[in-house]
């Protein structure tokens, strides 16, 4: 066998992919394994393949991806905790062309924010909203959150999540199914090549719906790890999440064109 | 002359919204000010010019939508009363840290608490002493007639684009809820999108096609870049104490005792001011237009000129009062006089307060 | 010029409306105009009160303990409004339902039999304009033909084929004041 030298492998015949431009060059400031960075960049590379680069606008939340518009490479916005939804409310309603998302974690989406979740998603808001569960506040220390499992110890669960003190974890993904003004609503995960591609599938689904002006707001979860708040190494947490989240948050398509799915 | 019509505060400002050329409303019901809304939605403003008006799900989601249509570049503005605006302050704080020019509308009402649904001067501290978190301003513009609910309703867009801040405009149950003759301005036409993308080069409405791309936050985890962006608030914050101090003053040239009042209290002390006079005292009045910026060079001058003493006329426990007092730094007596919990005292009790605080004591 | 009005007596007895009808009027003659609902306590209850002003000049304050003149529409208000009115001043009312008469020796008195007569045109939603041509025949401040536009612009567009009945109601009150004692 010849040997092959590093002039070899970056031929442009070569190249096999390539990082969008919608990704900025600024290192990603997620712990390694978390699935924040993998989704950042599906929404980036979507934005670019439907050529929609000068007409989006992100909403960004506050939790770990409190950062994001530092790295998707589109107008962005810096939302308060929780309201993102109100604020691309605001932005698609004055700008109807527009491509508006918003990107959220579960305590920002499902706890604080769930007036505005729902109500947006109950309007029928012609944006897309992306919904990071890991199950747990990342941001501020691995407190629990509303999607937190039964029994899971969080830093405000030290004991595991106790059902008659703290309720049952929220699948808020099914309830928004439920309202008339959502067209399309999908739970996917980033923890393997293959998932990632049909996550990205979804993703582009969601985009292309807003796109079409098809009645209603798209709506894609996406299961996650946080191994720093889990405190598990990324492999035993990727690990962790298919023996357990899973089970209660099943990936797959809940509702497509305005009709929910039967299984 | 424009158009003349009898109208309610609240529908004379709604009305202005229209004709002012904004481009959003957003809002969510409350007394004294829901004739706002309720005249938007009736009047069908996407018809007449193309604006939107959306009933949100709270005020939360109100002053959010807020932030989100306005750091695109758009006209965009709130209203609300006093539990409402409570419910606003963070949003607000967001809309200041990340400069957003936006309008808002507090129709006071009496407090604290969900308190009830007469006329009060109570937010005065929470509208021109920050509300929300940090150190930040709004510019404050307090109408006291039906004709300035409506004139100031293109100003406080005006401010609000010009310096890249928060404009509120502080009302009250009885200006909103009064009816008086106003003089409609002629239809302002709305800007294009063209026009805003070229305008306000700093929104986010899409990446300029030269790659320029626009970032609206009020985070910077560094704090040395935070004190530098908080130096820069305040800049702007004492050009605007420099340049935009509004007020009015009546009969002051010759006056012995000033009464500071604002809004509805200010023209209650104008008639007692004339009450005052047919009793032979030399009372003038000092209505400040904009409560922040306070007219405290104005109260400084009339103190150099030799005036005895103010009375600071507010329904609220005595909040403006600290201002005037701040303006005159102990040179000659200040005091208070107000009505609270939604009471609105009368002239005659603004009379008496005058002789018994200031001139008799 | 400066005229401060109490209106007062029972909600549905058309006593904001007439106020806004005065006020309009007064716009339509070049004046300034304040209309203002009554706040507070007395809101409750079934009573409503609303103080005009109508001027030459800017108007100041819009709220009042006096009046030049109180027009009086039941008795909770004749007990509230009388000692209100400025001495030499102006009390209008409807003896209908008043049990207690005015008693100041000091103002002006006059009566209108407004409900009676509304009654008798077969209209009692008319009783307002009644009493407000009352009001005009004693103090004329603003003439009919500026009452006309002013209700014209007041009444939503399809009411203005009622325009001539309110016209005849307010000729109506105009002609039957009754003056009980001059100062
Ligand atoms: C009003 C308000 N309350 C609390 C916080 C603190 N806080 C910041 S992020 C966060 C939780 C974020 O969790 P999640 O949305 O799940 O995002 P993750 O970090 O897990 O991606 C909290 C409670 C805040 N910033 N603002
Ligand atoms: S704390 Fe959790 S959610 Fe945040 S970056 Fe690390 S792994 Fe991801
Ligand atoms: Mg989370």
């Amino acid at each position: 066998m010849a040997d092959i030298n590093i002039q070899d492998i970056i031929k442009p015949e070569n190249l096999v992919y390539k990082k969008t431009r919608l990704m900025t060059d600024k290192t990603l400031s997620y712990c390694p394994g978390c699935g924040h960075g993998t989704t950042h960049r599906l929404i980036m590379e979507v934005v670019e393949e439907l050529g929609m680069e000068y007409e989006t606008i992100g909403v960004a939340p506050v939790g770990c991806s409190v950062l994001a518009y530092e790295f998707m490479n589109v107008d962005m916005q810096e939302a308060a905790h929780g309201r993102a939804p109100a604020v691309a409310t605001g932005i698609k309603r004055l700008w109807p062309d527009k491509l508006v998302f918003t990107y959220q974690g579960d305590g920002d989406l499902a706890a604080i924010g769930t007036g505005e979740t729902i109500h947006a998603c109950n309007r029928g808001e012609n944006i897309v909203i992306v919904f990071i569960n890991n199950g747990i506040y990342g941001m501020t220390g691995g407190q629990m959150a509303p999607t937190t499992l039964v029994g899971m110890k969080t830093s405000t669960t030290p004991y595991g999540r106790d059902v008659e003190m703290m309720g049952n974890p929220l699948k808020i993904t099914e309830l928004v199914a439920q309202l008339p003004g959502t067209y399309y609503v999908t739970r996917q995960a980033v923890h393997t090549p293959s998932a990632v591609r049909k996550a990205k599938r979804a993703i582009k689904k969601a985009f292309e719906n807003q796109l079409n002006k098809k009645p209603g707001l798209s709506f894609v979860e996406v299961v996650s790890n946080c191994n720093s708040g889990w405190k598990m190494s990324p492999v035993d947490a990727n690990n962790w999440m298919e023996e357990n989240m899973f089970p209660f948050y099943n990936l797959g398509d809940i509702k497509v064109d305005g009709k929910l799915v039967t299984k | 002359m424009g158009e003349l019509r009898l109208m309610k505060g609240n529908e004379a400002l709604a009305e202005a919204a229209i004709r002012a050329g904004v481009d959003g409303y957003f809002g969510y019901p409350i007394t004294p000010q829901s004739e706002v809304i309720e005249y938007l939605t009736a009047e069908k403003p996407y018809e007449r010019t193309g604006m939107v008006v959306l009933q949100a799900e709270s005020e939360v989601a109100s002053i959010n939508m807020l932030y989100g249509a306005g750091a695109t570049g758009k006209k965009v503005m709130t209203s609300s009363s006093s539990p409402g605006i409570s419910l606003m302050q963070e949003g607000i704080s967001y809309i200041a840290g990340a400069e957003i020019p936006v309008v808002l509308v507090n129709v006071v009402r009496g407090g604290p608490g969900l308190g009830d649904i007469q006329p009060s001067q109570s937010d005065y501290f929470q509208t021109t002493k920050g509300g929300g978190h940090g150190d930040y301003r709004l510019i404050a513009l307090a109408p006291s007639s039906v004709q300035e609910m409506s004139d100031f309703v293109p100003l406080a867009f005006e401010l609000a684009f010009k310096y890249r801040n928060p404009a509120i405009i502080i009302s009250d149950g009885a200006i909103g809820q009064m009816m008086e003759k106003v003089e409609l301005f002629e239809q302002m036409p709305r800007l294009t999108d063209e026009e805003i993308r070229e305008k306000y080069r700093w929104a986010t409405n899409g990446k300029l096609k030269d790659g320029t791309r626009r970032v609206i936050t009020s985070l910077d985890l560094d704090p040395h870049k935070l004190e530098e962006h908080n130096l820069k608030l305040q800049a702007k914050y004492r050009e605007i104490e420099e340049k935009e101090v509004r007020y009015e003053m009546l009969q002051c040239e010759d006056a012995e005792y000033i009464i500071v009042a604002y809004g509805l209290s200010a023209r209650i002390s104008q008639k007692a001011i004339q009450l005052l006079r047919e009793k032979g005292h030399k009372v003038g009045l000092l209505r400040p237009i904009t409560i922040w910026p306070f007219p405290k060079k104005q109260i400084d001058e009339l103190v150099k000129k030799g005036v005895k003493g103010f009375l600071s006329v507010e329904m609220s426990a005595g909040q403006m009062v600290e201002d005037v007092k701040l303006a005159v730094n102990g040179r000659v007596k200040v005091e208070h006089f107000g009505r609270l919990g939604g009471v609105i005292h009368s002239p005659e009790e603004v009379v008496a307060a005058m002789e018994n605080k200031i001139i008799g004591g | 010029m400066t005229e401060e009005i109490i209106i007062a007596g029972f909600g549905g007895q058309g006593v904001l409306s007439m106020g806004k009808i005065l006020a309009y009027s007064g716009i339509m003659q070049d004046k300034e105009v304040s209309w203002m609902p009554s706040y507070g306590p007395e809101m409750r209850g079934g009573t409503a009160n609303v103080t005009v002003i109508i001027s030459d000049e800017r108007i100041s304050s819009p709220i009042l303990e006096v009046f030049d003149t109180a027009i009086i529409l039941n008795q909770q208000s004749m007990d509230k409004f009388e000692k209100t009115v400025k001495p030499g001043g102006v009390l209008l009312y409807d003896p209908n339902g008043i049990s207690r008469h005015p008693e100041r020796k000091d103002i002006n008195i006059y009566k209108i039999e407004g409900a009676k007569l509304a009654a008798e045109m077969g209209n009692l939603k008319i009783f307002n304009m009644v009493v407000l041509g009352a009001f005009l025949a004693i103090k004329p401040i603003v003439n009919l033909e500026n009452v006309m536009k002013g209700l014209k612009k007041s009444l939503p567009e399809r009411y203005h084929k009622l325009l001539p009945l309110n016209e005849d109601a307010i000729r109506l009150g105009m002609k039957n004041v009754i003056t009980v004692q001059e100062v």
